[in-house]
Order: C-alpha cells, then structure tokens, then sequence
C-alpha cells in the first residue's frame, strides 16, 4: 500500500502540468471540492461555460496550439455531449492531415447517480479510431497513463471512477497454478473483483484475477494471456453496458486469440435509474461470483 | 436585406490604393482560374473525390488574405479560396484533389479538409462537420494567444457549438475574427427559410463588433482590417455561390456577378491594363498546373 491516494496522485500530476504551462478546462472547476481535490487552485485553469460540445472543441483547439489541455469531464456520459469534437476532429487529426490534437480528457465514471450521471462510457471511445484509452485505478497507474500520454501526441480518454480516488492499493494481478478460471477486471469492478475472488475461493474455485488498465490499443501480453491459457475459461468484467462493451469486446478478443470461452459481465441493457433496485449497477461482487460460477457450470465443473 | 452592394464603401479600389486593389484582384483570379482548371479536370475523369468550390465568392477571401496577412486559419469545407488567397501551393492543391501522395494532406483528405503548413502560412484542416473550425479557432486563441480567423458559412453559423463559441470569444475577449460567407444556402434550403435572426446581432449581443456587408472586395479588406484591430469581431459577408453545393454543376445564373463587378471597378479606377494583365498571367500560370498531359501523366489515366 502507498502513501498517496488517486486522487492526489492526479492533483500533484495536474499541479505539475499547470505550474509548466499546460492547461486545464472543465466546467465548474472550483466549485464543490474542486473535483473531488483532483484539482489544485492554481493558474492555467479556464472555467468552460455550460457549453459542452463547444467547450471540448475550444479543448481540442488548445491542443492545437500545443497547449496539452486536460479537458475535465465531470461524468461520462457528458461525453456524448463532447463527443463530436473529440472523436471527429482530434482522433481523426493524425490519419486525415498527419497532425496531431493531445488533449488529455480526464473522464470521470460514479455509480448510483441516475441515468445520465452513472454511465460508463469508454467503450465509445475505443469503437472509433484514434484515441488511446485508459483505465486507471491505481497512483503508479494513473501516473503512468500520464507519462505515455506526455510522450505521445494522441487524444486520451482516462475513464477514471470515483471509487478509485481514495485508494491507495496497487492491486496487484492474483494468479494461481492450475486455476479453473481467469476473471478480468475493469474500472471500478477491479475492487468487486478482489471481493468476488474471495467468494469463489471460499468454496474451492481456483482463480486467476488480472487487471486491465489499457482498452486501447489493447495489447495481448503474456501477463493477459498466459492465465487463460492454464485456466482454459475466462471471464471479463466492465462496469459499463455489456453490449458492444468493453467487456464484449476484450471478451472477443481473448477468445479468438486463444480458443478458450471467455464471458462478458457488464451492466444490463436497462436504463440505470436514480432510484434503488433499479439502479443498474455495475457488476459487483456476488453478481462476478454468480457469473463465474455459472460459466464454470456451463462447462461441467460445478463448485459446491 | 441581402443584396450586392449592402454596405458598400465607394470608390473602393482608390481608397484601398493600387497596389492592395491589383493584390486582391490577383488572389481572385487565382481561384476562379484555378477552379476553372478544376472544373474540366473533373469532367474529364482526372478529378474523382467530391469537391466544393469557391467560385463566385472568391473576392471574400482575396480580400481577407490581404488585410489579415498571417492569422491561423480555421477554414470549413469550401475552403479552396481561402486556401489559394493565403498563398497554398495550386500544385499541392490539385494533387489532393486528385488524391496523390504529394497532396496537402497526402492525398487522403479532399477538397472539404485542405489544410496548409508551409512558407508561414497555417491552416488547420477541416474535417466536413459543419461548424467544427469555429471552436477550435476560439480554443486555440485561448491557448496561444494569436490572432485566428474562423471561416464558416450561414448554415453553420446555426450549430449550436458556434453560438456559444462566439459567447465564449466575446466572455474571454479573444483575437479571433469570425467571417460568416452568407451565400445565402444551405445546399439548398435559404437562409430565411431557416431562421428568423440574423448572425451578426447574435454576435452583437453577445458582446462582439459586427458588420453586415456584401463581397465587394475592397469593402471586405477595408472593413476587416478595422475590426482585427477590436476582436473578437464578425463580419457576416453577403456573397453567391456559383456552382452546386458540391460537384461542378450549376443552377442557372448568379444572383450577382462579383468578378465581372470587379473588373469594371478596376476599369472604372484607370486600372484596366493592369488587370488584364495581372488576369492573363494568373490564367496562364493556373493552366499550366491543369494541363493535360500532365493530368494524364499523374493519374496514370
Ligand atoms: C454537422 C453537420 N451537419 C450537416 C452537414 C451536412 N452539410 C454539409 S455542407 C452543409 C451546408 C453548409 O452550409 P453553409 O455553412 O452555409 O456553407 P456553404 O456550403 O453554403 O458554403 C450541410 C448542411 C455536415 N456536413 N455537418
Ligand atoms: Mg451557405
């Protein structure tokens, strides 16, 4: 365990940045906690109007002048809203022109919010070309993202989560010999995942648990691949909607590339409403451990 | 009310002096007789891409690129005027039209997305979403703090990403130069059909200086070099559109004939010979890069 939480690992990096000459655009900045004391009170900050699909261009137009803007979106699904600069223009730059707009947005997921303020959206993103996108949830993480994103000239998509801020745990991929299943975690369903691999083992599951900080470009390393390989079942977690997801997708991937059945947990395909049980939620705990067991019913071997 | 001579200043070519005058008329023959090229290069096959002309509004940019020599461009898609008046290379030009390596963009963007990067001139590349340019202009002016010009039509001048760009320009007070080219379409559909306001008082009231005036070139130079002296500024420019929305067909005759109204205030300022010459020179030149067996040669045709 460090010493330093999410959230002020991303308040030094932006403190850093902006004493150097970057920028930071969001709306409502200094308001209400300063995003959750991600942000430092210190120059190079603009406050956007309530103008957001504007407001990312104006973003995407600092990041043509070399300014290296974190575009501060406080939940994701605003991105639908700032979608249109970020994924026509600046993602499109370096194919169409071969220059290049890195604008670094800080996307940031929270759960039980309601429909338009619990999304988790960065599948969108890895859907259209250009962009890199990253999930972290860990300090050395997240100040990792931030380097590559320094030393590359691509628009990120960071999909923080704010049940990430406060930790602290690195969170360390879990594996096993002779496992009987591999469970990929995404996002904030990293920290049900760690949950649900004490269900599962409780009852003499034997499991794997690796992380997935990049979804895109999404690299098949031998850290993700070798534990599918010995437990021959996977299953991939995200905590956005499963269809045409993350999940689905990185899913697809991991099984055309090794042959061995991978399932994807995401969120069901139902609004996410406001108020409980119909919440929505990303998958937690019981659900990942209902879903493993299932996908280990479903090819015979059944945990009692 | 829309009309050839809506702000007119008078004897224009004599206050704007001979030289800036036959400047100008030079950037103007530049793109009709490059497009001229064009046009039959698209009829005879070597041109396949859709492309989007500026002819009949080419006085707005010749003009622009005169009074406002060095501003970071932010162009939308019927860009060829703009890109030819602020000194692109025709060469380059065609090649993307035509889609070759040696093209502004690789030959992988097209008419609507011309960008330049050379001999000083900066002109971002568009990407065909209408509007898109004007928030990246004001962006970019926030970040450098240089003078930027954002060119967009009165259709996009509707989207609502460039209202508030505007509010934005006008809160921060940023060097940025909106030039609305009313030609008084989108593709089809007239601006009164459209809208019941008009772009330079939304600019107004936002806080910006604007000025409604026609495409009389030495109007548009005279104007424009007083407002880029009080940015954010808006000139929302009444002009006409000679071909199609896109391709190189035409719908009958202009509502005005800015080029031939040119000519005769050049006349009418003692300047004919010079004109004429400055004329046949850029015709020449322009033929030169459209010549056939050159086409033939490149596009293997
Ligand atoms: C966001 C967006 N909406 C619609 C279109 C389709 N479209 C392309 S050009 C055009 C008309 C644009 O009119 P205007 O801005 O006046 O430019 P003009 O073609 O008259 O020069 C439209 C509607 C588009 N490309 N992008
Ligand atoms: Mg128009």
């Amino acid at each position: 365990m460090g010493t330093r939480t999410v959230a002020e690992t991303i308040r030094e990096i932006t403190r850093a940045h902006l004493e150097n000459g970057g920028m930071l655009l969001g709306e409502s900045i200094s308001a209400v906690g300063w995003v959750n004391n991600t942000v430092p009170d210190v120059k190079n900050i603009v406050e956007l109007p309530m103008t957001d699909v504007a407001g990312a261009g104006i973003a995407a137009g600092a990041a043509l002048a070399g300014r290296r803007p974190v575009f501060v979106v406080r939940f994701q699904d605003f991105l639908i809203l700032n979608g249109s600069p970020l994924i026509f223009y600046a993602a499109k730059l370096k194919d169409l022109h071969g220059r290049s707009a890195p604008v670094f947005v800080r996307a940031i997921a929270a759960e039980g919010l309601g429909p338009v303020h619990s999304g988790v959206l960065h599948s969108l993103f890895m859907h259209f070309p250009g962009f890199k996108v990253a999930s972290p949830m860990t300090p050395r993480e997240y100040e990792e993202v931030w380097r590559i994103y320094m030393e590359n000239d691509d628009p990120f998509i960071c999909s923080e989560h704010r049940a990430s801020y406060a930790n602290k745990d690195e969170l360390a991929d879990e594996t096993v010999d002779g496992a009987d299943i591999t469970i990929y975690s995404i996002s904030s369903t990293r920290f049900e995942a760690k949950k649900a691999l004490k269900l599962l083992q409780n009852e003499g599951v034997r499991c794997n648990l690796v992380n997935i900080v990049w979804l895109k470009p999404f690299a098949l390393s031998s850290r993700l691949i070798e534990p599918l390989k010995d437990s021959k079942i996977g299953l991939v977690v995200d905590p956005g909607h499963e269809i045409a997801g993350a999940s689905e997708s990185i899913a697809y991937t991991l099984m055309i590339n090794t042959g061995y059945p991978v399932k994807a947990l995401g969120v069901e395909d139902r609004t996410k409403c406001l108020v409980p049980p119909l919440q929505n939620k990303a998958p937690d705990a019981f659900r990942i451990y209902e879903a493993a067991k299932g996908l280990l019913a479903c090819t015979g071997r059944v945990f009692t | 009310m829309r009309s050839q001579n809506f702000a007119l200043i008078e004897n224009g070519p004599a206050i704007v002096g001979e030289d800036a005058a036959l400047e100008i008329f030079r950037r103007v023959c530049r793109t009709r007789f490059f497009e001229e090229g064009l046009v039959r290069a698209v009829k005879d096959g070597f041109v396949t891409s859709p492309v989007y002309l500026s002819t009949g509004q080419e006085s707005v940019a010749a003009a622009l690129s005169v009074a406002l020599p060095r501003p970071i461009i932010f162009a939308q898609h019927r860009c060829h005027g703009v890109y030819l008046s602020y000194g692109g290379d025709p060469v380059r030009l065609r090649d993307e039209l035509m889609g070759l390596p040696t093209g502004t963009s690789g030959g992988r963007a097209g008419s609507n997305c011309v960008q330049c990067h050379d001999d000083g001139v900066t002109m971002h590349g568009h990407h065909g979403l209408i509007g898109e340019n004007v928030p990246l202009a004001v962006g970019y002016a926030l970040a450098s703090g240089d003078t930027t010009l954002a060119i967009f039509g009165d259709g996009a001048a509707e989207e609502d990403y460039v209202l508030s760009s505007l509010g934005f320009a006008a809160t921060h007070r940023l060097p940025v130069l909106f030039v609305c080219e009313d030609n008084n379409l989108s593709i089809l559909t007239t601006v009164e059909t459209r809208r019941s306001w008009k772009v330079s008082n939304v600019a107004s009231s936002f806080g910006i200086g604007s000025e409604d005036l026609s495409d009389d070139p030495w109007t548009v130079y005279l104007k424009a070099r007083e407002l880029a002296k009080r940015t954010p500024a808006l000139m929302n420019i009444y002009t006409c559109r000679a071909n199609w929305h896109v391709g190189v067909g035409t719908d009958g005759p202009v509502e005005w004939d800015r080029f031939a109204e040119v000519k005769a205030a050049l006349d009418g300022a003692g300047l004919k010979d010079k004109a004429l010459g400055i004329e046949d020179a850029e015709r020449l030149s322009m033929e030169k890069v459209w010549e056939q067996g050159q086409l033939r040669r490149l596009s293997g045709k």
